[in-house]
């Protein structure tokens, strides 16, 4: 039985899964946990957030994420590539910056718009 | 060659420094760190003690009450902030009280103007937080407070633009005599110059023993605070101080210029005079006794605690002497050194006119100064000063209302920046409950901007105090 | 000196003053401007980069900047006229605003109604009293937030974190992910001041120690931090000699806590409610000061921002009521609602009774971490409601709704209590 804290949402449920009777978990609030409990326990995701170099907008970077959680193992890959990453305003909400980011299947993408009157 | 050269650069250098920037001399002033106002200057009471403390008829005595004469028109000139407040000594029992008449006999003696000992309903008039339990107090109407830092900055900038030759970061390490003068040495520069005035501080002891003979030996001794802040009751209207007793001096509470209240100082004796860190046991001790006085005092209201450290000696007195060769110790300048700053200083000339020095005044001599601070302005000198320059209409410090104007303005001065908490003694962002948290990476942005040098360089205060270590990254920057 | 008039000013453009902005236009409000000092909209959202905002509102997980925009898209879809750059220097109780901006100096406004959104601001090092020496590399948590993202800066390589605010946690992983060490997460008190998934995602993901029951008792380094002492505390919070060891670091974030940016609500006579440091507000979130209303951070720290959106549509709605004169709060009896055994606080913390109240929404923060727990509300010593939670803690701010029938068993002249229960 591992005990673990469902992060799906900020009620924070404290979930109890059970490994040997195929991850059964109990302790949740709503179907989201029960989800999270297996998932955590086989293939754990995570959404990574971060910033990007910008241009052109008069701010120094440009807030990012991924469009879904990506697997837990692929974090610091994910991370890696954000780093290395230069963007040029105009910027919108939403727009992909990176598809499939690290082959993750989730995107890389900006969490604000900016628009090019910066210096 | 230098006629005179200043060795530190406190509120004693800086006295010392514009007195002499009157004559037609040529000047030096060596200060070891990045700005001035950065040993004991920075961290004390704040008092302008009215003179009852020191031995009468003590020449300790005599610039005090004279310090704390001239302070007021000193102050107006160089446009530093000065409040008469007043002060009282608290007395607490019969033994106490007796003490309060042997200090006024003391003050009358030393010439403190309009001593009074007040009984208890008139001191809880004056006072009404006070500690009910009290018996009486010493009033003494010409105690003040000041912001010492502040103060020091609007001497030194008269001074350096009158023509003193200020150097920063330049640290004495070995002075020697030379046929007809001194040779100063720092870590990468060598001076000359015919006189030497050691204000130095804690570093004085050590200068004056590679200059002449030892005579005097400092006990560097701590002193902690707590700064409640502002506008948290109970309030006090005074500077109040315990009797002196066998228990030691006391704790003192005060307001502060910008209306906080200041509780300390408590005494410790260390090694190392630079060593301003507080302790538990330090503050626990000051906020024990302070209770004594102000027992409400809400201590969960502290925005800051601080220490400083007295450059006392084995006798109670300053060690001001002038020596041969045009050597001059203002050292050991201890409590009540500020107040006495402006008498020591004009002391300081006698002694050296004495040891020969010609003193001839200059010309178109200016010492006054003015600093704009938009919070202080009245509603029409607001919107005027926005609409000549848009910078003042931008808020840095919140807590204080420091305008962006206000930071450029302090950029420009005689003694330009080149820290955060050098803002903040020339503006006063920072100052606030938030301690900088808020405005510290406003002013760093606006540095680096003016001193156009990447942030990485910004300091938060002495050499070596980094803020940030540069961009996070690098790599795709070109 | 030229003297402006608005029906309705909101000082602060966070998610807040957008709410509020926002549902007052849409009550009818047509004289409306958002003050806000910064150059953009959006408050401190537009630093939390990171993901867990909008669940509630939006049933969508987005960062701080996302929910900002999308209530930006809002105001500026109405004739809201915002102010940017616009500081608020003073409010008096007859709500004229002292207001300064480099673009229109210096100006009044006279207001018929303000709502208060200024929000909150960090604890510094001063209110924790941790002794030692003062170097630079000591910052709260949001400060170094602002440095890293969206200065783009560095704030140093071996951290320590004092105090586990959410926003200490949030700033463990980002400067984990920035290639920081951070050594340890130090909390004085038994239990995290975080959200749980906060402590999960943040600590235990990057092999992070979170050293509860744990202070640091030392600050070390003359001109830039080198290192701090940790010590284990006892019950009364004081540390156990003997446990101290030192941790060298060049940087300490600041988490512990955040307080309501009381200094304008000072300014204008608002009474003030000591626990929660920000004013006393009525059911319909109006302070003792009439026609001044506050909401979000300011009235008390919330945890989720869309509890800070609803909050806020409300206080517009209510300032809107208030600027047609519906509402007469001088009407009804005043009730006093009173925070009894587990609850550190409630907002509101008083109502006017009045029949037309539909609901009440209180919201409060309990003292202790607790599992299957009952709130009993109680009027004149009966219980006349019961609310069930399988698990509460003091990091994560409660609602309760009291619907009109429950209302009406309010008895007059008594206290409105809540307290919170073991549920057997
Ligand atoms: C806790 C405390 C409370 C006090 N309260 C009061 C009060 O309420 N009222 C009052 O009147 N007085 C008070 N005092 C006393 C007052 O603060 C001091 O008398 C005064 O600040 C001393 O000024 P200074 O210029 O001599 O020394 P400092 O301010 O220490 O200046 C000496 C300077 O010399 C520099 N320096 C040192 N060595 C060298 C070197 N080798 N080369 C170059 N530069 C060097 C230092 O960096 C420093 O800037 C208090 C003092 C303390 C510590
Ligand atoms: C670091 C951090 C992480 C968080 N993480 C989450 C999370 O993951 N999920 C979640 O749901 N919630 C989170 N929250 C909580 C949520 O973001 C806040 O509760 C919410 O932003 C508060 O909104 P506000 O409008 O009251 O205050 P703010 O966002 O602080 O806005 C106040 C505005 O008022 C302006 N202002 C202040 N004084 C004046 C003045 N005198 N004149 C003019 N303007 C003024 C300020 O510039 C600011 O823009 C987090 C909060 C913080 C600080
Ligand atoms: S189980 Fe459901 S309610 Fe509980 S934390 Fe997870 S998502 Fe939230």
């Amino acid at each position: 039985m591992k005990e673990l804290i469902c992060i799906v949402c900020p009620r924070g449920c404290h979930l109890k899964v059970d490994e040997n009777d195929d991850y059964k978990v109990t302790g949740h609030r709503c179907a989201r946990g029960v989800l999270y409990g297996y998932q955590e326990m086989t293939a754990p995701t995570r959404v990574v957030t971060s910033t990007v170099v910008l241009e052109n907008a008069g701010e120094e970077r440009c807030p990012v994420r991924t469009s879904q959680a990506v697997p837990k193992a692929k974090m610091f890959e994910v991370i890696d590539i954000v780093r290395k990453l230069k963007i040029s305003a105009p910027v919108s909400l939403g727009q992909v910056l990176v598809p499939d980011i690290a082959g993750s299947g989730a995107d890389l993408i900006a969490t604000r718009s900016f628009s090019g009157t910066g210096n | 060659m230098y006629d005179i050269a200043i060795i530190g650069a406190g509120i004693i250098g800086a006295s010392v420094a514009y007195e002499l920037s009157r004559y037609r001399l040529k000047i030096l002033w060596l200060e070891k760190e990045n700005d001035v106002s950065l040993g004991a200057t920075r961290a004390n009471s704040a008092i302008v003690h009215a003179g009852y403390d020191p031995p009468a008829g003590s020449r300790m005595a005599r610039l005090n009450v004279e310090g704390t004469r001239l302070m007021p028109a000193l102050c107006e000139a160089v446009d530093a902030h000065y409040k008469n407040t007043g002060s009282l000594v608290l007395a607490f029992d019969e033994r106490d009280r007796s003490t309060l008449r042997s200090l006024k006999e003391q003050g009358d003696a030393n010439g403190v103007p309009g001593l009074q000992v007040l009984n208890r309903e008139e001191t809880l008039a004056r006072e009404p937080a006070l500690n009910p339990d009290i018996v009486g107090s010493l009033y003494a109407p010409s105690a003040g407070i000041i912001l010492p830092w502040e103060l020091t900055l609007g001497l030194a900038e008269v001074a350096v633009r009158e023509g003193v030759d200020l150097r920063l970061r330049q640290e004495l390490q070995t002075i020697r005599y030379e046929a007809d003068h001194w040779k100063l040495e720092t870590q990468n520069e060598t001076y000359q110059a015919r006189r030497v005035i050691n204000a130095a501080g804690q570093g004085a002891e050590k200068i004056h023993r590679q200059a002449t003979e030892p005579a005097f030996h400092l006990l560097p001794t701590r002193g902690e605070y707590y700064l409640l802040d502002k506008a948290v009751d109970p309030q006090v209207s005074h500077v109040l101080f315990q009797c002196p007793g066998p228990l030691g001096k006391g704790i003192l509470v005060t307001p502060t210029i910008h209306g906080n209240t200041l509780i300390g100082p408590n005494a410790e004796l260390i090694e190392d005079g630079e060593d301003t860190s507080t302790t538990y046991a330090g503050l626990a001790e000051v906020a024990q006794k302070a209770r004594r006085s102000v027992p409400n005092l809400r201590f969960g209201e502290n925005i800051r605690h601080f220490s400083g450290v007295r450059a006392n000696r084995e006798v109670d007195d300053f060690y001001i002497a002038m020596h041969d060769k045009g050597f001059l110790d203002l050292a050991a300048i201890k409590s009540p050194g500020l107040s006495a700053a402006p008498a020591i200083a004009l002391y300081a000339r006698e002694l050296l006119e004495a040891d020969g020095l010609e003193v001839q005044p200059r010309e178109g001599w200016n010492g006054r100064r003015k600093v704009r601070r938009f919070a202080e302005r009245s509603p029409e000198d607001k919107a005027a000063m926005v609409d000549a320059n848009p910078a003042f209409g931008r808020v840095i410090c919140r807590c204080q209302t420091i305008t962006e104007g206000e930071i450029l303005e302090a950029i420009r001065s005689p003694i330009p920046p080149v820290s955060i908490d050098a803002i903040k003694r020339r503006t006063g962002a920072g100052l606030g409950r938030c301690q900088g948290g808020f405005c510290g990476p406003r002013v760093l942005e606006i540095l680096s901007r003016e001193l156009g040098v990447d942030p990485a360089e910004i300091l938060q205060d002495k050499d070596g105090s980094y803020i940030v270590l540069g961009d996070n990254r690098p790599e795709v920057r070109i | 000196m030229k003297t402006q008039q608005y029906d309705l000013v909101v000082i602060g453009g966070g998610p807040a003053g957008m709410a509020a902005a926002v549902s007052a236009y849409d009550q009818g409000v047509r004289s409306i401007v958002i003050l806000e000092r910064d150059k953009q909209l959006g408050g401190i959202l537009n630093q939390c980069i990171h993901n867990g905002f909008g669940l509630h509102h939006f049933k969508e997980e987005l960062s701080g900047p996302e929910y900002a925009e999308r209530y930006i898209k809002d105001v500026r879809a109405r004739d809201i006229e915002v102010r940017l750059e616009s500081m608020v220097l003073d409010l008096n109780s007859e709500r004229i605003i002292q207001l300064v901006s480099p673009s229109h100096g210096f100006e009044l406004i006279e207001a018929k109604a303000v709502i208060l959104a200024m929000g909150s601001r960090e604890r510094a090092r001063g209110g924790i009293g941790t002794p030692g020496t003062r170097p630079a590399g000591v910052l709260t948590a949001g400060a170094a937030q602002r440095y890293v993202n969206l200065e783009g800066q560095r704030v140093g390589e071996n951290i320590v974190i004092l105090g586990s605010g959410d926003i200490g946690l949030i700033m463990a992983r980002r400067l984990s992910l920035e290639g920081c060490k951070v050594h340890a997460c130090v909390e004085i008190m038994s239990e995290p001041g975080g959200l749980a998934r906060n402590i999960v995602q943040c600590l235990q993901d990057f092999d992070i120690p979170l050293l509860l029951s744990h202070t640091v008792t030392r600050i070390e380094g003359k001109k830039r931090i080198e290192a701090v002492h940790i010590a284990k505390v006892d019950m009364q919070m004081r540390p156990i000699p003997g446990t101290e060891r030192r941790v060298a670091c060049d940087t300490l974030l600041l988490s512990v806590g955040l307080i309501p940016e009381n200094e304008l609500s000072r300014a204008a006579g608002v009474e003030l409610d000591n626990r929660t440091k920000g004013p006393q507000v009525f059911e319909n979130l109006q302070t003792s000061v009439p026609g001044v209303f506050a909401c979000g951070n300011v009235l008390h720290i919330h945890d989720l921002v869309d509890h800070v959106s609803d909050e806020s549509a409300r206080a517009g709605r209510a300032a809107a009521a208030y600027l047609s004169k519906q509402t007469d709060t001088a009407g009804g009896d005043l009730i006093a609602l009173e925070a009894g055994r587990g609850l550190r606080y409630t907002v509101p913390q008083r109502l006017h009774l009045r029949p037309d109240l539909e609901k009440l929404d209180i919201f409060f923060r309990v003292t202790h971490t607790a599992e299957e727990q009952k709130i009993i509300v109680e009027s004149g010593g009966k219980q006349i409601a019961l609310f069930r939670r399988v698990h509460v803690a003091p990091g994560e701010m409660e609602k309760i709704t009291l619907p009109a029938k429950v209302l009406a068993e309010i008895q007059p002249g008594a206290k409105l209590s809540l307290r919170l229960e073991a549920a057997l």
